[in-house]
């Protein structure tokens, strides 16, 4: 029996099963093969799809750095509209009197989990030689921040006046204030990173016939169409959009600076246990 | 270029509204800039346009995109809002009748009563704010002062309470059967099977309460009268389980009632009787007008209530219908006393009783399109369990 094109994704929520069931459902009906194996981690994601046990892997942005050290060739086939130019904001309260990320020396300061992008190494990144006492707050370790729920403890601690300071993706700032987390005007942003991509659909050399078919698929898909906008809608975009390499860069040297990667993708950090 | 101005309002304080109506009135492609002095607006802005399908141009320009659009292409109205419509949709869903549905969403399972012919009565709406204007509360509309009955007429009334509580424990029963099968479309439908079923539940409350109100427990529960009320919940078609309940159960019931409000030994049963009765008329004045309007429309259905009927008569062909212990017992309280002239008084008022119940099944039948002879033959396969 052939293989059929086979994605990865990492269970980060429930709510994925319900995703990549549906899609699976509308790609199968278009007459692609298509199924899904899901992960609790994104490194083992990382590794089958280098090793071949997978054909295209739903990768974080840390998972897409890392994949692309351990496979040269891997290329970013689809993304969602919603994942380009995000920024990550590094927060105090508003009657602070931090105003710079200068400010912020010998100040605590706390963060998503180890393994987040946006929530701990792009902000730790962007504070770079600023000496701060790092909080991090460990939920979901090895779902690289897709999990909230680091981020959301990290805004709980600076509202309660535990930390000085608070990192977060800007999304989540403005969920955090209309949920009452951190409520409207109580904060005030004093640094803000360069716009960033965050997931995509990587494959790690030339695309086969069915993963060509699979991409196109993917960009075909049509809001307009009800049997994919619930997935859509679940899944946080209203297109899918070419992949591209170029909103990595702030991500790769963050990786490098706090040596979460060596150059060859072999886990360094020795605080992560995925 | 249009401009809005938030002013001091961020988006993470209710100013989304003020751009949401400011992008509806823009085509995709138009732009739109935002004025606001809030600090976070320039950032925020970027999540919101991003969310939404729209894009930023510089720092506070938003180019209209065309999700609205596309969210909204294939919706379709739930039916008219005045009028429910002859097939109800699945995916229509719970929606408001005349909602705009978007598309996509999960079809509603299990509510195959979704025809108009099979549900709709065009009294419901009526009998509905009857039923809601008249609710009432057992605590304050009786006055539960324990009465001083001799023991043998109290066990009589114990004995009579504890068949009726079976009785509407099976007429909450049956309506909530179909009540979650009939498409919500029809709401007015819906509505009064909600009532008819909050009002059986305060009945067997106050049953309850009247059969315990001197300290005795309840009395027996036949055999016989647990199969007849049993065939009742298996009926799996809504017009003949209707049929067989409201039309000629509770029909029945309303001489049944009515004659303990006459015979009461007590103010308690004289009160809670007249009370049920007023709620079952109006149960059974639906039934007579749903299927009315069904045998109407359909000449067909005339000959499934009758073959119901016959199925539920033959099934009860051999179970011994009313217990004695209640019959009896509705002798004595017709009686009221122990005198031979008392208890032939009874036994008269029982039997007239019966053929009053009968009469008023005959002519239930007969609205129902029945002709006489037909009727006739009908009432006398009804249950001798009354109900």
């Amino acid at each position: 029996m052939t293989r059929p094109a086979t994605l990865g994704a990492v269970a980060y929520d429930a709510k994925v099963v319900t995703i990549w069931e549906g899609f699976r459902r509308w790609l199968r009906q278009h007459d692609l093969e298509f199924d899904f194996v899901l992960y609790s981690h994104y490194e083992r994601q990382v590794e089958d799809l280098v090793e071949g046990r997978i054909d295209v892997a739903w990768n974080s942005p840390l998972a897409w750095v890392r994949t692309r050290r351990m496979a040269p060739g891997a290329q970013p086939l689809v993304m969602r509209d919603t994942d380009c130019d995000l920024t990550s904001v590094v927060v105090v309260r508003a009657d602070s009197t931090v105003t710079d990320l200068a400010g912020l020396a010998n100040r605590k300061v706390a963060v998503g989990a180890v393994d987040s992008p946006q929530a701990t190494l792009l902000p730790l990144a962007l504070i770079g030689e600023v000496p701060v006492q790092v909080r991090r707050f460990e939920v979901g370790v090895g779902l690289h921040g897709d999990h909230i729920g680091g981020e959301r403890d990290a805004a709980r601690a600076l509202a309660a006046g535990e930390v000085d300071a608070a990192c977060m993706i800007d999304a989540s700032h403005l969920l955090f204030a209309t949920e009452g987390t951190l409520p409207a005007g109580t904060t005030r942003i004093v640094a803000r990173t360069d716009p960033f991509d965050h997931c995509n659909m990587t494959v790690t050399g030339s695309p086969s016939p069915d993963l060509d078919r699979f991409a196109s698929l993917l960009l075909e898909m049509d809001y307009a169409d009800p049997r994919v906008r619930p997935l859509l809608d679940l899944e946080g975009l209203t297109r899918w959009v070419p992949g591209r390499t170029s909103g990595y860069k702030q991500l790769e040297a963050a990786v490098d600076r706090f040596g979460f990667y060596d150059r060859r993708g072999r886990v360094t950090a020795d605080d992560y246990q995925p | 270029m249009t401009v809005v101005d938030l002013g001091p309002v961020g988006l993470d304080h209710g100013g989304h509204l003020l751009l949401e109506r400011a992008v509806a009135g823009l085509r995709p492609g138009q732009q739109l800039r935002i004025e606001g002095t809030d600090p976070g607006l320039g950032l925020h802005l970027r999540v919101w346009a991003r969310q939404r399908g729209h894009r930023i141009e510089g720092d506070r320009t938003v180019v209209r995109g065309d999700l609205p659009e596309r969210r909204w292409a294939g919706t379709q109205r739930a039916g008219s809002r005045d009028e429910p419509a002859g097939q109800a949709q699945p995916g229509w869903g719970l929606a408001a009748r005349g909602a705009l549905v978007e598309s996509g969403g999960p079809p509603l399972l299990g509510v195959d009563l979704d025809q108009r012919e099979m549900v709709w009565s065009e009294l419901a709406s009526k009998l509905y704010a009857q039923a809601a204007a008249n609710q009432w509360d057992p605590a304050t509309a009786v006055d539960w002062s324990p009465p001083d009955l001799p023991s043998e007429i109290e066990t009589a009334v114990v004995q009579t309470m504890t068949y009726l509580i079976e009785n509407e424990q099976a007429a909450l029963m049956v309506p909530a059967r179909f009540l979650g099968r009939i498409h919500p479309h029809y709401r007015e439908i819906v509505a009064f099977l909600a009532t008819q079923i909050a009002d059986e539940a305060r009945h067997v409350e106050v049953f309850t309460r009247r059969a315990a109100l001197c300290g005795h427990s309840p009395g027996i529960s036949g055999a016989g009268g647990r199969a007849s009320l049993q065939s009742l919940l298996e009926e799996p078609d809504w017009a003949s389980a209707s049929f067989l309940l409201s039309v000629l159960g509770e029909g029945s019931f309303l001489s049944l009632l009515s004659f303990l409000e006459q015979y009461a030994p007590d103010p308690v049963t004289a009160r809670i009787s007249h009370l049920v009765l007023a709620d079952e008329a109006r149960h059974v004045a639906f039934a007579l007008g749903h299927l009315g309007e069904h045998v109407t429309a359909d000449a067909g259905q005339r000959d499934r209530l009758r073959a119901a009927l016959e199925r539920r008569h033959d099934t009860l062909a051999k179970t011994a219908g009313l217990s004695p212990a209640v019959h009896d017992s509705l002798i004595l309280i017709a009686a009221g006393s122990w005198t031979p002239a008392a208890i032939q008084g009874g036994w008269d008022a029982v039997q007239a009783l019966q053929a009053d119940m009968d009469e008023g099944r005959r002519r239930r039948l007969v609205r129902l399109g029945f002709d006489e002879n037909q009727a006739a033959e009908l009432s006398a396969l009804h249950t001798k369990n009354f109900m």
